[in-house]
C-alpha cells in the first residue's frame, strides 16, 4: 500500500545529487531549477498519494512502518532505515514537500542571475530530503540524521552568501545553536533508551514500540529528565528562549531559504518532535509546565522586539519566533493537534509572508540599483505606497497578515484560536492557564500591531524611495507571484479543515477534520489522561465565545493602533521614541540579548579558550612534547661522540665488554 | 687423554697473544692476522674437547670456522688493498671517516 513511500525522500536527494555534481557544468538556470522543482514536485506527488492511500483506511488502522533495509545491528540495540507513515507524518510531509514545491519554483525567479545558483538548488533540495526523513523516519536515530541534516542545510544556507562576513557569522551562529539543542537530543536518547533497556527490558529507539510501551514509564522523575533533554533539542531546532537569537540573523541567507527554512518547515521539526513524542511529554507535567511558560514567554517577548525593528525580514523572523512560540504553547498544554494544526497554518501564511516581502526586496533592489542608490533595500523606512506599484504581492501579502492576525474566517483565526482556549482551558497547569492565556492574547495583539505596521509602512502611504528608483519598481515576473497566489489561497482557507467545534456546529455541523484524522496519533496520552482522571473542567459555551470575542477584540485593537499610528497621525511614533528613549532602544536593539549572551557566555568562554590555547596548550601539551624532543637530542649529543671511527676504540671497548661480562659470570 | 689442561692452556695463550695484538697493533694486516690467531685458538679448543669428549661435533665446529676464516681472509685482503689504493696506507687510525 505504501511501497513507494521511499521515493519521497529519494526524489529530492537525487535532485541535490544532479545539482551538486553536474550544476556547474550544466550553467543553464531552467535546467537546474527545472530539475530542482521537479524532484520536490514529485516528492509531493507522492505524499498526495500517500494521504490519500491513509485516507481510505479506517481511522484506527492509520499506521504503517514501510521498512527499506536494516541499517545498524548491534547486541540489542537495532535501528532501521524505516518509515512511519501515520496521520502525523503525512500532515507533514505533505506541508513540507507542498510548500518547499511552491518555494522552489519560486527560487527559480527570485535568484535568476545570481552566482552559484546550482548550489543554491542543490542546497536547497538536500534539505528537502533531510526534513523528509525527519519526519518520516520512523525510530529516533533515523530522526537525528534528518535533524542534523536540516541544520547542515541551515548552515549552507544561511552562509549561502560566503563572501559577505555577516551572513558566515550569522551561518555559524545557527550552526552553534542547534549543536547546543542537539546535545539536548542526544542525550535524551540515550536516556530514555538506557532507562527502558535497563529497567524493563525494553531496548528500543522505534516510536511505534516506544508508544505501546509508555505506560511501563513512570509520572514525572526520569521522564522528566528525558522529556527536558529533548526540549532542549526543540528550543535550539525551533528558536525558542534562550536558542532563538540564531533564527533573526539567519535572515542573511536569500529570502526564499527564510521562507522554506526559517518558517515553513525547519524550525517546525522541534513541534513536531514533541507531537510525535506526545506519550512521553505528556507524563511529567514539570516538562509540559516548562514547554508552556517557555512558549508563551516566547510569543510575548519576540513579539516585543518585532514592533520595533525596521528591516522588513527582521520583522518577519520575530514573527516566526513569536508564532513558534504559540506552538510550544500548545504543545505545553497538552493540545498537540492544535499545535500541529497552527504549524500548518503558520507553514502557508508566513511562507506567504516571506516570499511576498522577497517580491518586494527584489523590486526595492533592482529599483536601487538602476537609481545608482546605496538605500538599504530591505528597510522599510526606504519603501511605502508600493501597493499601486505592486498589486498582486499587496494582495496576497494583505491576506497573509490578516490570517497570521487571526481574523476570523482566515485561517490563523482557527488555529491561534485553538490554541488560546486549550491555554484556557486545559486540565494541566491550573490558575497558570489565566496566565498562559494572557500572554498568547497580548502576543496575539502585539502580531496583529507589528504586522499591520509592516503592511502600512511598505505598502500604504507615499512612496519614500528616491524618485529616480520610484519608476523602476515594477511587480514581479509570474513565477514568483504564482507561489505567493497559491500561498495565500491556502492562508485564506486552510483554516477550514480545522474547524473548531463550537463554531462547527454553528455554522453547519462542520467537524473538525484535522483533530479527527490526527486522533490516532495521540491515542496513548489521552489514555494517559483519561486514567489519571483529569478532566478539562467544565466550561460553558459562552465563556469560549467570550474568549474568542475577546483575542478577536484585542487582534482588532492592534490593527487600529497600528492604523493610527502609521497611517492617520505619523507623527505620533516619532513622538514615543522621543518620549521613551530608552525603551525604543531596548526593544529596537531586541533588549541585548545578544550583547547579554556575549557578556554571559560567549565572552567567558572565549577567554577560557584563549587560556586553554596559550596556557595550557602551548605550555603544558607542546612544552611536554618539545621537551621530551630536546631531552633525546641533548642524550644523543654527548653520546654519539662515542662513534669515533677508530677501530682500535671499538676493539678496546669490546674487548672490556666481554671481561665485564664474564667476569660478572664467573664472580656471581 | 690424560692432560687436557695442557692443550687448554696453550689455546688460551695463543688467543691472550691474538687479542692483545688486535688492540694494539696499527697495522691492518697484523690485526687481521692476530684474528685469525684468535680463531685458530678457538679450534684448538674445540679440537681438544672434542677428543676429550669422544665427540665429533667439536671437529665439524672446526670445519665451520676454517671455512668462515677463509672467505673473511679473502674479503678483508680485498677490503685492505681497496683501502691502500686511496690512502697509501694501511694503518688502522687513519681509517676512521665513519664517526659523528
Amino acid at each position: 500500500m505504501f511501497d513507494n513511500v521511499w521515493l519521497i525522500p529519494l526524489l529530492p536527494f537525487i535532485g541535490f545529487l544532479i545539482n551538486g555534481l553536474f550544476g556547474k557544468k550544466i550553467k543553464n538556470e531552467t535546467v537546474i531549477g527545472g530539475i530542482a522543482a521537479a524532484m520536490v514536485l514529485g516528492s509531493f506527488i507522492v505524499s498526495s498519494m500517500t494521504l490519500i492511500n491513509l485516507l481510505s483506511l479506517p481511522s484506527e488502522e492509520r499506521l504503517a512502518e514501510v521498512k527499506i533495509f536494516t541499517w545498524i545491528t548491534s547486541g540489542t540495540f537495532n535501528a532501521d532505515a524505516a518509515f512511519l507513515i501515520d496521520p502525523l507524518s503525512c500532515i507533514m510531509i505533505m506541508v513540507v514537500s507542498g510548500v518547499g514545491f511552491l518555494i522552489h519554483v519560486y527560487s527559480i525567479g527570485y535568484m535568476h542571475g545570481e552566482e552559484g545558483y546550482y548550489r543554491y538548488f542543490s542546497y536547497l533540495n538536500l534539505f528537502t530530503f533531510s526534513m523528509l526523513l525527519l519526519v518520516l523516519g520512523n525510530n529516533l536515530l533515523l530522526m537525528f540524521v534528518g535533524w542534523e541534516g536540516v541544520g547542515l542545510c541551515s548552515y549552507l544556507l544561511i552562509g549561502y552568501y560566503f563572501h559577505k562576513k555577516s551572513a558566515c557569522d550569522a551561518g555559524k551562529k545557527a550552526f552553534v545553536m542547534n549543536r547546543i539543542g542537539d546535545f539536548g537530543f542526544l542525550l535524551g536518547i540515550f536516556t530514555l533508551y538506557w532507562y527502558l533497556g535497563s529497567s524493563h527490558n525494553v531496548w528500543t529507539i522505534r516510536f511505534t514500540e516506544l508508544a505501546n510501551n509508555s505506560h511501563l514509564l513512570p509520572t514525572g522523575g526520569i521522564v522528566t529528565v528525558i522529556t527536558l533533554c529533548f526540549f532542549l533539542g526543540a528550543t535550539g531546532k525551533s528558536a525558542q528562549i534562550p536558542l532563538y537569537t540564531w533564527l533573526p540573523d539567519a535572515m542573511e541567507g536569500p529570502t526564499p531559504v527564510s521562507a522554506l527554512i526559517h518558517a515553513a518547515t525547519m524550525v517546525t521539526a522541534g513541534v513536531y518532535m514533541i507531537a510525535r513524542m506526545n506519550f512521553l511529554f505528556i507524563r511529567s507535567p514539570e516538562t509540559l509546565t516548562v514547554i508552556a511558560v517557555i512558549g508563551a514567554c516566547t510569543a510575548l517577548f519576540a513579539a516585543t522586539i518585532g514592533t520595533a525593528q525596521n528591516d522588513i525580514k527582521r520583522v518577519l523572523a520575530y514573527s516566526t519566533v513569536s508564532q513558534l512560540g504559540y506552538m510550544f504553547l500548545a504543545m505545553g498544554v497538552g493540545a498537540f493537534g492544535a499545535g500541529i494544526f497552527h504549524l500548518m497554518t503558520h507553514a502557508f501564511f508566513k511562507a506567504c509572508l516571506f516570499l511576498g516581502s522577497g517580491a518586494v526586496i527584489h523590486s526595492m533592489h533592482g529599483a536601487l540599483h538602476h537609481a545608482h542608490s546605496h538605500d538599504d533595500a530591505q528597510d522599510m523606512r526606504n519603501m511605502g505606497g508600493l501597493k499601486s506599484k505592486m498589486p498582486l504581492t499587496f494582495i496576497t501579502f494583505l491576506l497573509a497578515t490578516i490570517a497570521i492576525s487571526g481574523i476570523p474566517g482566515f485561517s490563523g483565526f482557527f488555529s491561534k484560536d485553538e490554541i488560546l482556549w486549550q491555554a484556557f482551558s486545559n486540565p494541566h497547569h491550573g490558575s497558570l492557564n489565566y496566565l498562559l492565556w494572557g500572554m498568547g492574547a497580548l502576543a496575539a495583539g502585539l502580531t496583529a500591531f507589528y504586522m499591520f505596521r509592516l503592511v502600512f509602512m511598505t505598502f500604504f502611504g507615499e512612496c519614500r524611495i528616491t524618485p529616480k528608483a520610484k519608476d523602476h519598481l515594477h511587480e514581479s515576473p509570474m513565477v514568483i507571484v504564482l507561489p505567493l497566489i497559491v500561498l495565500a489561497g491556502l492562508s485564506v482557507a486552510g483554516g477550514f479543515i480545522g474547524v473548531p467545534k463550537l463554531i462547527g456546529d454553528v455554522i453547519g455541523g462542520i467537524p473538525n477534520y484535522f483533530e479527527n484524522f490526527l486522533e490516532p496519533v495521540f491515542k496513548y496520552s489521552a489514555e494517559y489522561m483519561a486514567q489519571h482522571g483529569a478532566h478539562s473542567g467544565v466550561h460553558s459555551h459562552a465563556l469560549e465565545w467570550g474568549l474568542m470575542g475577546g483575542s478577536v477584540l484585542i487582534a482588532l485593537i492592534g490593527i487600529t493602533i497600528a492604523y493610527s499610528l502609521y497611517v492617520a497621525n505619523k507623527g505620533i511614533p516619532a513622538r514615543f521614541v522621543a518620549a521613551f528613549p530608552g525603551l525604543h532602544r531596548a526593544v529596537y536593539n531586541k533588549w541585548y540579548i545578544d550583547e547579554l549572551y556575549d557578556y554571559t557566555i560567549v565572552n567567558p568562554c572565549k577567554a577560557f579558550s584563549q587560556f586553554l590555547w596559550k596556557g595550557f596548550d602551548v605550555i603544558v601539551i607542546d612544552g611536554a612534547v618539545n621537551g621530551v624532543a630536546k631531552t633525546v637530542m641533548g642524550f644523543s649529543g654527548v653520546f654519539r661522540l662515542m662513534q669515533s671511527g677508530l677501530i682500535s676504540n671499538y676493539a678496546w671497548s669490546m674487548a672490556f665488554g666481554v671481561v665485564v661480562m664474564l667476569s660478572y659470570f664467573i664472580l656471581k | 687423554m690424560e692432560n687436557l689442561n695442557g692443550y687448554l692452556i696453550v689455546s688460551a695463550i695463543l688467543f691472550s697473544i691474538g687479542t692483545i695484538g688486535v688492540l694494539t697493533r696499527k697495522n691492518a694486516i697484523v690485526i687481521f692476522m692476530c684474528i685469525e690467531l684468535m680463531l685458530n685458538a678457538v679450534n684448538l679448543t674445540f679440537v681438544a674437547l672434542s677428543r676429550y669428549l669422544g665427540n665429533l661435533d667439536g671437529q665439524i665446529f672446526v670445519f665451520f670456522i676454517m671455512t668462515v676464516a677463509a672467505a673473511e681472509a679473502a674479503v678483508g685482503l680485498a677490503l685492505i688493498i681497496a683501502f691502500f689504493n686511496n690512502k697509501e696506507t694501511i694503518d688502522v687510525d687513519d681509517i676512521n671517516l665513519m664517526k659523528w
